[in-house]
């Protein structure tokens, strides 16, 4: 239903351009979900951003193709997108408090989403939106839909805005670190609303995160991005079982669940390139290990072992975790 | 909100009661109207039955209720120079100025949102580039400037426009207007234009600068993200933002332009308080001073009520509080 090929997304001035992400590789089939990992500042929320066309200047896609349902969203016009937008493709952001608009009424915010896609009366996208919010657990949702978003708690306001995302019962909802502004019990309940509403409709998500355990058991695929790239795709269970990227695996090291007790956290050293000073070849040689003289080179993104491996030394079975 | 209302009445009472004070306090300050009242051959007699008359022989604790009680009848006393209630002298005058400056305030609404909006939406369009300079020079022309000007394009070059007096006029409740009748707006349009200049900068600055912070918010992009369209964006998500910061200093802005009317109404010969007030300060004319600076304090608290109540029903984060 997705197939993003090639995808490369920049900051375009007069000076010349500086590449976020590129050669971005995803493929998505109707009601699968996909986990989008790594850093802050890998690309993940650009990625996002790029695929719903909502990129701000001088951000711009500079390249690929981003297929839905074959047609190729980057050579749309803005109101072919806009008919799109939000009716087959939502997004979820990460800060609840500062999605929803202040100064307009819950049900105003709702039923324009609804009218702006649908000519439908009043009565009936306000019946949608109120079961919208139903759906997401939000008690007494005739009442709730007449208060503005600060009568909200933060986990509350990240109900409504899916329900938003969910009005159109769309094929497709980016979810951008919805939970990272949030509690860790809250945290827990939108995963499962999201899961089994995602479930039940049939819908295809792709969740961005940097917090690997969120999407361990959400997630059938996972794409890890390092520096703008993914460097490594496959199967959830695959990859957690056995990491085949230095980056991955230390990744999955880190998770503090994986440490003996009373030992000393596991970290990866040094921190994430920044844009505009990527160093040659595999972005990750300054980090990693296992890097030798080839790494010079940039690595290409190749099938290894049923999974995409942007890499020339993959972790081998039984090196330590 | 009735609660609310009732407690910002009260409050604006005060404000009033302690304006009073502090009007009554200055006028005994700036000395005694008796020198410039009596006539040169006047006796010692005729001195102090002035004195008595104008009450200036009594306790000044006494002279302040007797203000006050005054001032709730709408008595300020009989202007020493024109022998008219200073009150009615004021009012028969202050609808000319309010409607002045009451026209130039909305049209700086009128124009210089949209301005605003447009600047703000695309604020790298040579169409925004021109506004926000255009604006930099409404602000610092000066009106006096700005309104010779006016005169000589439009009432000397083009003869389009009358340059001077309110024209045609109409009575509704009692007091004539000039915005109800063709010629009244004609001869309304220039002062109004002229007096509006600072504002329409002020409110296309204001709200361009609102829109560009609301177009980069999460909110907006939320909104994009709904399939809205970029009218929709701008009109509801955007302008219902923007209006806060723009109503508060619109609401302020409005005491300013009555000030600034004076000018204006002296190079436009409007006949409004403006003159009126210049000629009762130098004849140190105490009763219409009196009465001018009280109801401008008036005319004060009741805008800046105004304010609040707009201010919360933009808000609905304002109006939650104490309800």
């Amino acid at each position: 239903m997705l197939e993003i090929n090639g995808l490369k997304t920049e900051v375009v001035t007069e000076q010349g351009n500086v590449t976020l992400i590129d050669d971005i590789n995803l493929n998505l089939a109707a009601g699968e979900v996909m986990g989008l990992v790594g850093e802050s500042g890998s690309g993940k929320s650009v990625t996002g951003l790029s695929i719903m066309g909502l990129l701000d200047k001088p951000v711009q896609v500079t390249g690929g193709q981003i297929l839905f349902k074959g047609r190729d969203l980057r050579k749309l016009s803005q109101k072919e997108l806009r008919s799109i937008r939000g009716n087959r493709i939502a997004m979820i952001f990460q800060d609840p408090m500062s999605t929803l608009n202040p100064v307009l009424r819950i049900d105003t915010q709702m039923m324009e989403a609804v009218r702006t896609h649908e000519s439908v009366s009043k009565q009936a996208a306000w019946e949608r939106a109120r079961d919208a919010l139903g759906m997401v657990g939000i008690p007494s949702p005739e009442e709730r839909l007449s208060a503005y978003p600060h009568q909200f708690s933060g986990g509350m306001r990240q109900r409504v805005a899916i329900a938003i995302a969910l009005l159109m019962s769309p094929d497709l909802i980016i979810a951008d670190e919805p939970t990272t502004a949030l509690d860790v019990t809250i945290q827990a309940q939108i995963l499962s609303i999201v899961q089994k509403l995602a479930r039940e409709k049939g819908m295809a998500l792709i969740w961005v995160t940097h917090d690997l355990s969120v999407v361990a058991g959400l997630a059938e695929k996972l794409s890890v991005m390092y520096a703008g790239r993914i460097v490594e795709q496959g199967s959830t269970a695959d990859l957690l079982r056995r990491p085949l990227h230095p980056y991955t695996n230390g990744l999955i090291a880190s998770l503090p669940a994986h440490n003996e007790r009373g030992s000393r956290l596991k970290q990866i050293s040094g921190t994430t390139p920044s844009v505009a000073n990527m160093p040659k070849g595999c972005a990750f040689r300054p980090r990693c290990s296992s890097a030798t003289e080839i790494c010079f080179d940039p690595p290409a993104l190749e099938a290894v072992e049923g999974r995409l491996l942007r890499c020339f030394h993959p972790v081998m079975e039984g090196a330590p975790s | 909100m009735t609660l609310w209302i009732i407690q910002r009445l009260l409050q604006a009472i005060l404000v009033a009661l302690a304006m009073a004070l502090i009007v009554f306090v200055g006028l005994h300050l700036i000395g005694s109207p008796i020198e410039t009242l009596l006539p040169p051959e006047a006796t010692h007699d005729d001195r102090l039955r002035l004195i008595a008359d104008l009450g200036l022989d009594r306790p000044l604790y006494e002279q302040f209720f007797l203000f006050l009680k005054g001032l709730l009848q709408g008595n300020l006393g009989v202007s020493y120079v024109y022998k008219e209630p200073a009150v009615e002298l004021i009012l028969s005058r202050l609808p000319a100025t309010l409607e002045l400056a009451f026209a130039a305030v909305l049209l700086s609404l009128i124009v210089g949102v949209p301005l605003g909006l447009a600047a703000g939406w695309k604020p790298d369009s040579l169409f925004a580039r021109i506004i926000m300079i255009g604006s930099i020079f409404g602000f610092s022309l000066p009106i006096f400037w700005i309104a010779i000007l006016l005169i000589m394009i439009f009432s000397v070059q083009l003869g389009w426009l009358p340059s001077s007096g309110r024209g045609a006029t109409e009575i509704i409740f009692g007091i004539p207007w000039s915005f109800v009748t063709l010629d009244g707006l004609r001869h309304m349009l220039l002062p109004a234009v002229s007096l509006s200049l600072f504002n329409i900068s002020m409110v296309t600055r204001l709200t361009e600068a609102g829109v560009r912070e609301a177009m980069s918010s999460e909110y907006v992009r939320f909104a994009r993200a709904k399939g809205l369209s970029p009218r929709r964006i701008l009109s509801v998500h955007v302008l219902k933002n923007v209006m806060i910061p723009v109503v508060t200093v619109v609401g302020l802005d409005i005491g300013q332009t009555i000030a600034f009317s004076v000018v204006t109404e002296t190079i436009f010969a409007w006949p409004g308080v403006g003159k009126i007030i210049i000629d009762s300060i130098a004849a140190l004319d105490r009763p219409v001073i009196v009465a001018y600076l009280m109801l401008v304090v008036i005319m004060f608290v009741i805008i800046n009520l105004v304010v609040d109540v707009t201010y919360r029903l933009l808000d609905p984060r304002i109006r939650l509080q104490g309800e």
